[in-house]
């Protein structure tokens, strides 16, 4: 394996976080539908609370590192939005992914969000998070914030905010199908995902001729 | 000032830094979260220094009285009626009878809290045994006095002597102590036949032995009239019967016997005879600390559960989520799941439209249950009874309007009339959602001048529907007593009486669980105003059905691309020469 040329896209606190993050979303997701009374699945209530709520804070707290890192290490340029090759890589996912065609984008450490994933992503972290994280922190503490007079004259109801929480938690469902269906999308099905664990991608043969002469030197060691 | 104390800003300042801490310790330590969320309290004990409750100090268990009633020689008898026993009382306890004859317990009135009507057991109509008026003589077995025991003689409570004044029937400490019917409240001191005339009789009681037995009273006292009301045992309230005399823990964890054996004045408080808590004046949220007893402001109505619990009263690690619970829902809602839990049925319907069915033999026909309990008595209808009954739920703030006798009634869209009505809403910051039983009647009812008929049942003359089953003459003398016009028609309407549910409070590990009420059709289903997490009818249908529908979507969206993905992949590969992947 040393031999391979290994360009580190996804850094180790990167890795920590996305996946931790991800289970924590699950859990929040199959504990709020839950408390929501979407279905029942054998999960007392109380359990369903208690699992939300810790693990809602816990959220918070990796959060709180994540932005942390982001901005001390320049990673938040990530998720700057641009427009270019925008349509080639939407025409690829209509139909070029079907002939197998190459992705028209290729990811540096610098750049490892095509420009769709810098929207999506952006999207997530400047609309659908802040609509979960306040709604979702404005409930916890709403026995003591719901008395202020203050939210009853703008008539902000517990109601109100549970109904944004729910906005907020179908936009992830949906956010989190489509994720989890674009990390199939690579050059295997398993490629991004092995390189959200490993941190590395392994380019397709194909695209380095000189990687794929070394490969096959190595197959033939 | 209720204001200032909800945000006082160093209290607040405090429970954030709380909050904060436990988040912060919650997050961060897995270990805090894994203990079982079902971990019960720690174990109370009875006496427990840090407990958040005030310690009631525990009855002393025999007598520690300074006085021997026996010993008295003004006690020593014989005494021919129960006036003459009052005397004696009197002679010693000089203030007892005037401190009874302001009390409700005397006067059967009570100023009602929004309307400051006056309103009581002479005032009020019900779908019990209907009214008190021309029924006196049968009423007063449940009154704290004596009157003239002549039939169809009425003695205002008011102008009656202060050795009418019941004393023995609070303090009797024998248990032996009876009202016999129809003798104005008192006791049979010679042998009466009941009903004349029938052969049957009731044996004299010995005033002197129960004079002589006296002390504070117990809760088979207070259940005499109490637990009796409505016409028999657990009749009316459904929280009150004779199964609270010796209750187990599981009926009522603050008066089990072999646990706080609390009696009812423990919560129902007195001093100079004014028993704290009624009927007519509920506290329905009671709000800045606990009532603690002997102190300055615990004056009236006192009998809460925050009187001693506060109104943060959870430990534990529930008790945060539990606690913020307080300020919308009555603690009676979780801890009291079921009523009439003790084995003894309560009614939950009374329809007087069926009555006046004779038996074979003539007489009133008796219908009775598997277990001896009346189902159909033609003197007074047909009834539903109801045990283990999961209570009715209603926003409440404290204040009950009732229908006095005579008051314009007119029946609802669904042809019920409401003989009381509660106060209070989701949004009257007055109001805590509490649980209730609903009594259904069915009861005579005039159509043309629209008010509910007074009737006179009990009796043995010839209008007494109990004696003689005829409405005509039964509502004629009611009404009549009542001192109201009636135009001579009568028929049958629903009606219904709301009753609090306070007693039979279960223990802790019995309440209700989240889900009963966080589901769909749970407890409080019917209960509008506020959001209810996990209960469907709260959800905003335009939110579900666009988030739901878009998620559907997505993943039809993205089965069917990685459908056609796959196949395109397949037939390229199948194809010879072609790219692998």
């Amino acid at each position: 394996m040393s031999h391979k040329k290994h360009v580190i896209l996804f850094k180790r606190f990167e890795r920590f976080w996305h996946w931790s993050q991800a289970g924590l979303i699950i859990l929040l997701m199959l504990s709020g539908f839950r408390i929501h009374g979407l279905y029942d699945l054998g999960m007392d209530f109380h359990t369903a609370l208690r699992i939300h709520t810790v693990a809602a804070w816990s959220l918070v707290v990796l959060w709180v590192f994540a932005i942390f890192w982001h901005f001390t290490t320049g990673e938040w340029k990530q998720y700057i939005p641009t427009f270019d090759k925008l349509f080639l890589i939407a025409r690829h996912y209509a139909f070029g992914i079907f002939r197998g065609e190459d992705h028209p984008y290729h990811q540096t450490a610098a750049r490892k969000h095509n420009p769709l994933q810098r929207l999506a992503y952006l999207g997530v972290k400047l609309m659908i998070n802040p609509i979960i994280w306040i709604s979702g922190i404005w409930l916890i503490f709403f026995a003591d914030w719901g008395a202020w007079p203050i939210w009853q004259q703008w008539g902000i109801s517990l109601q109100v905010v549970a109904w944004a929480h729910t906005v907020g938690a179908y936009m992830m469902l949906i956010f989190f199908i489509v994720h989890v269906y674009l990390t199939t999308t690579g050059h295997t099905p398993m490629a991004h995902i092995m390189a959200m664990i490993r941190g590395y991608e392994d380019e397709p043969a194909h695209h380095h001729p000189r990687a794929k002469a070394a490969h096959k030197a190595t197959e033939n060691a | 000032m209720p204001l200032f104390h909800r945000f006082a800003p160093a209290a607040r300042l405090g429970r954030w830094l709380r909050l904060a801490a436990v988040c912060a310790a919650v997050a961060l330590a897995p270990s805090a979260w894994a203990s079982p969320a079902s971990a019960p309290l720690s174990a109370q004990a009875e006496v427990d220094i840090h407990s958040p409750y005030r310690v009631v100090p525990k009855m002393p268990t025999g007598s520690k009285a300074t006085a021997d009633h026996s010993k008295f020689k003004e006690l020593q008898g014989p005494f021919k009626s129960g006036p003459e026993v009052t005397a004696a009382c009197l002679s010693c306890h000089t203030e007892a009878a005037k401190q009874i004859k302001g009390t409700i317990h005397w006067k059967w009135e009570e100023v009602e809290q929004d309307s400051k009507r006056i309103v009581g057991k002479n005032k009020v109509m019900n779908n019990f045994c209907v009214s008190t008026p021309s029924n006196q003589q049968f009423c007063t077995g449940c009154h704290v006095g004596y009157g003239d025991a002549k039939s169809g003689e009425f003695v205002a409570f008011s102008k009656r002597p202060d050795t009418d004044v019941d004393c023995l029937v609070c303090h009797d400490q024998t248990g032996k102590y009876k009202k016999a019917p129809y003798q104005s409240g008192n006791p049979a001191t010679t042998r009466i036949e009941m009903p004349p005339g029938s052969g049957k009789f009731i044996e004299p009681i010995d005033l002197s032995v129960i004079a002589q037995h006296v002390g504070d009273p117990k809760r088979a006292n207070c259940g005499t009239c109490h637990f009796a009301g409505g016409g028999g045992d657990g009749v009316k309230h459904g929280d009150l019967d004779s199964s609270l005399i010796n209750p187990p823990k599981s009926l009522d964890v603050h008066m089990a016997s072999d646990g706080l054996n609390f009696q009812c004045q423990t919560c129902h408080a007195t001093g100079g005879h004014e028993v704290s808590g009624s009927h007519y004046k509920l506290d329905a949220k009671h709000e800045g600390g606990q009532y603690v007893r002997g102190s300055q402001h615990n004056m009236g109505s006192a009998a809460s559960c925050q009187s001693c619990h506060g109104d943060t009263p959870h430990k534990g690690s529930l008790a945060q989520d539990l606690n913020m619970h307080t300020r919308n829902i009555a603690c009676q809602t979780c801890h009291i799941p079921e009523f009439a839990r003790g084995g003894v049925p309560t009614k939950m319907e009374w329809d007087y439209s069926k009555a006046g069915q004779r038996g074979p033999d003539g007489k009133p026909l008796v219908i009775k249950d598997e277990h001896g309990h009346p189902t159909y008595l033609g003197i007074k209808g047909s009834f539903k009874l109801g045990e283990n009954v999961a209570p009715d739920y209603t926003w409440f703030n404290g204040a009950v309007k009732w229908m006095n006798i005579g008051e314009n009634a007119v029946p609802n869209k669904d042809g019920v009339i409401a003989i009381n009505q509660y106060g209070g809403s989701a949004t009257d910051g007055k109001s805590r959602i509490w649980p209730v039983k609903t009594m259904k009647g069915t009861q005579p009812y005039d159509p043309d001048m629209h008010r509910l008929l007074a009737i006179h049942n009990a009796g043995f003359d010839d209008a007494a529907y109990w004696h003689t089953m005829d409405w005509q003459k039964s509502i004629a003398a009611g009404m009549k007593e009542a001192g109201l016009q009636w135009s001579g028609k009568y028929t049958f309407v629903k009606t219904t009486t709301t009753w609090p549910i306070t007693h039979m409070v279960a223990p802790k590990d019995k309440a209700l669980s989240c889900a009963q009420c966080h589901t769909n059709q749970g407890r409080l289903e019917k209960i509008d105003g506020i959001y209810i997490p996990g209960r469907g009818k709260d959800h905003q249908p335009w939110i579900e059905m666009i988030g739901l529908g878009v998620a559907g979507l997505s993943l039809a969206g993205v089965l069917v691309h990685g459908g056609i993905r796959s196949f395109m992949w397949l037939r390229r590969r199948d194809k010879p020469g072609s790219k692998k992947h």
